[in-house]
């Protein structure tokens, strides 16, 4: 699961890990406070952030969202040292469409502002925790190349990336914390600072069952403090059952409607941009679907797993999300039938397509138990079908299908 | 032989008594695996069906002599549930639970890495050798004993794979579901070593999906050991970065992790590779094919060399030995 700055922000505040002082607002009648609050406890420089699910925001811009040729911005994060001006900034941010590098072109609507204390600083690092699946144990990356994407110094100059591993029986050590210090070059008060930070930091990481921990960048400011002046982090969603606070960030705004309705049916559903639907069980078999759809010359619609026990209910409330997608031309439905019944899944896809009045071809293949029977049941049902046996008739019958 | 799983396998099942584990265990006993004991704390004393239970993994070790176990506990008392089998001297250990935090299982997989014990999962459909002993949740119906080693990160799609070997008569020697999580007790790498060294199995299919990079290492490993043929797939390539598709390990971050470098990669190691799941079954076929007439070749010259009659008995351990043999005494000449 994703969270915004704001909340990150606030998370690790708890933990003690410095972070800048802000409001976060969701209305503009809230900028003038928010304002006033922050002058009130001394602070006259203002960063005005948008916050969305999506990196790049900076380098991002703003668009109104019923005219996208017109730029209202450019930069999604914005430093003033005017109250007047932040304001103005704030104005220009909310409610509209924020585009960066990874919101892809449709963008994302800015309906949260992140209205902070802003920061005179000379150095910028680049701070990481995740996890490492390969080595099995979590590691702590650290950069003197902050400020900039970490994809970017890893592919060019990774020998930059100072990494060290931690065992999760003995958890990070001092010398860790040192050794990292140590290559970024830190000396003095901000090397102790720093040091401190790093072992609250993964106390947090720890603790909330994060998944992916990032300070970019993490600053020295002119006053030699050591602050997170960006924060972003990810939780495990295994763990989310276990950490309720962090359940309750969850921002449905930042997510598809499609798929908060499909995980209202216990279906695990992805909408993608294709023309053609797929229903599946299985999460394996359910990507190799949407592969073969592509290798057939469509483009796959969306990611579908309706899971271990498709029965009627399942298979039409998988169709009601795929249908819901306007882009949808034709829908593949494979099932491989092991423990659960072929002719059943049949029946339910016979019974949903009649009741729906559903007029794009599918295409079934189901395999496993009873599948002999289940192919029947489909070819004597009154409605048209494309039967498949195996996975490469599937595929062909698809491709027939969007050459009509 | 197979690997893992075998008639001499006596199974304990932890959660027993749950909805999973109880319909699992009818499935099991009736496929033949030998299912001696069943573990559910606070019911120890009662009987499943004609199985006994146990408040303890320990006890079911000592009482029935239980030499691996299946786990079907929810993900909460999941990883626990693994220290414990081990602590009580299983030596093999299969969780199929879904759902448990990363951080439990990298406690879990430190903990016991250095011991002697292998744990398959979790998020899995479990293992099976087909003839001798199934230890999952996979329809066991479509399995067939035979020449083929299957290895797979995912379920349903294994069964794909497993139906396609069966169809074409290759059949499998023991078919492997390592999971689908990004930290899972035994890797490609561990299950493919194996099969290596498994005189039965002749070629290994290995499915993999997008996230991490288990594939390469495999790749890599394979490149160095394995003259057996390999046929892989990489499920994903349609797949958006930065979303979990399904399995809590199937996710491309950072760039990383994507099918299409998998599959070159895996290419490069001279893995045959196939573009469409549907092409699993055909080309190993194809791959024995080939691989065999390769065999018989040097099976010739071998016996060429050593001026022996042909070995009477046709398995693949004898050709192996004869080879190794040979290369010694070429060795020596």
């Amino acid at each position: 699961m994703k969270i915004h700055e704001y909340q990150a922000k606030e998370i690790l505040k708890k933990y003690k890990v410095p972070v800048q002082d802000g409001i976060a607002i969701r209305d503009l009648s809230e900028v003038d406070d928010a304002i006033s609050e922050l002058q009130s406890r001394g602070i006259n420089q203002f960063a005005v952030k948008s916050q969305i699910h999506a990196g790049g925001r900076g380098k991002g811009i703003l668009y109104n969202p019923l005219n996208r040729d017109e730029v209202i911005l450019e930069g999604g994060v914005k430093f003033t040292t005017s109250a007047e001006k932040a304001k103005d900034y704030a104005q220009k941010m909310l409610g509209n469409l924020l585009v960066t590098h990874q919101t892809g072109s449709e963008g994302k609507i800015v309906k949260t502002l992140f209205i902070t204390e802003g920061l005179d600083y000379k150095k910028e690092f680049y701070l990481g925790i995740l996890l490492d699946r390969a080595a099995a144990k979590n590691v702590i990356m650290g950069s003197t190349e902050g400020g900039v994407e970490i994809e970017k110094v890893a592919a060019e100059t990774p020998e930059k990336i100072i990494k060290v591993w931690i065992d999760p029986a003995i958890g990070l050590q001092a010398y860790q914390a040192r050794k990292l210090a140590f290559s970024l070059g830190l000396e003095g008060a901000t090397f102790k600072s720093f040091v401190k930070f790093i072992a609250l930091l993964y106390k947090a990481y720890e603790e909330t069952d994060s998944s992916l921990l990032e300070i970019n960048p993490l600053v020295i400011t002119n006053d030699d403090r050591v602050v997170a002046l960006d924060a972003k982090m990810n939780f495990d969603d295994n763990a989310l059952e276990r950490q309720k606070d962090i359940a309750d960030f969850r921002d449905l705004d930042e997510e598809d409607p499609l798929e908060i309705e499909a995980s209202k049916y216990n279906l695990n559903y992805i909408k993608l941009d294709g023309n053609v639907g797929c229903m599946v069980n299985g999460a394996g078999l359910a990507m190799a679907t949407m592969d073969i759809i592509k290798l057939a010359g469509g483009e796959p619609a969306n990611f579908l797993d309706v899971g271990g026990g498709a029965n009627k209910e399942t298979v039409s409330n998988g169709f009601k999300i795929i249908l819901s997608d306007p882009n949808v031309k034709a829908i593949l439905i494979n099932i491989f039938g092991g423990i659960v019944r072929c002719d059943r899944v049949a029946q339910g896809v016979i019974d949903a397509t009649g009741e729906m009045q559903i007029n794009i071809p599918i295409v079934v293949r189901l395999e496993g138990t009873n599948a002999e029977e289940a192919a029947e049941l489909l070819a004597n049902s009154s409605l048209n079908f494309q039967v498949a046996k195996s996975l490469k008739e599937a595929a062909e019958k698809v491709t027939a299908v969007l050459k009509n | 032989m197979s690997i893992l799983v075998d008639k001499k396998t006596r199974l304990v099942v932890q959660g027993i008594t749950g909805s999973e584990g109880s319909f699992h265990t009818r499935q099991m006993v009736e496929y033949g695996t030998k299912v001696v004991a069943g573990v559910t704390p606070g019911k120890g004393g009662t009987k499943f069906e004609t199985i006994p239970v146990y408040n303890t993994v320990a006890e079911a070790v000592k009482e029935q002599k239980a030499n691996a176990s299946i786990i079907f506990v929810p993900p909460a008392f999941a990883a626990d549930a693994i220290l414990e089998a081990v602590d009580a001297g299983v030596k093999l250990v299969i969780c199929i639970t879904e759902g448990i935090p990363a951080k439990d299982m990298l406690q879990v997989y430190n903990s016991i890495k250095s011991k002697d014990v292998v744990l398959i999962g979790p998020n899995c459909p479990g293992v099976i050798s087909p003839g001798k002993a199934k230890i999952g949740i996979m329809p066991g119906f479509i399995h067939k004993k035979g020449r083929v080693g299957v290895v797979s990160r995912s379920g349903t799609l294994t069964y794909e794979a497993v139906k396609q070997l069966t169809d074409v008569k290759l059949g499998q020697t023991t078919c492997v579901g390592i999971g689908g999580d990004p930290i899972i007790g035994s890797n490609f790498t561990k299950i493919i070593t194996m099969f290596n060294e498994d005189p039965e199995t002749e070629g290994i299919v290995m499915i993999g999906e997008i996230g991490g990079s288990a594939e390469e290492e495999a790749a890599d490993f394979i490149k160095k050991n394995v003259s057996k043929p390999v046929v892989g797939f990489i499920a994903g390539r349609t797949a958006p970065p930065g979303r979990r598709m399904g399995h809590a390990g199937a996710i491309i971050s950072g760039g990383k992790g994507t099918a299409g470098e998998k599959m070159t990669v895996m290419k490069k190691a001279g893995i045959k590779v196939v573009e469409s799941p549907a092409e699993i079954g055909t080309t190993m076929l194809k791959a024995l094919e080939v691989a065999g007439s390769k065999k018989q070749i040097k099976k010739t010259v071998a016996v060429k060399t050593l001026n022996k009659k042909p070995a009477v008995k046709k398995s693949t351990k004898n050709s192996s030995e004869t080879s190794s043999k040979t290369k010694k005494l070429l060795k020596k000449k």
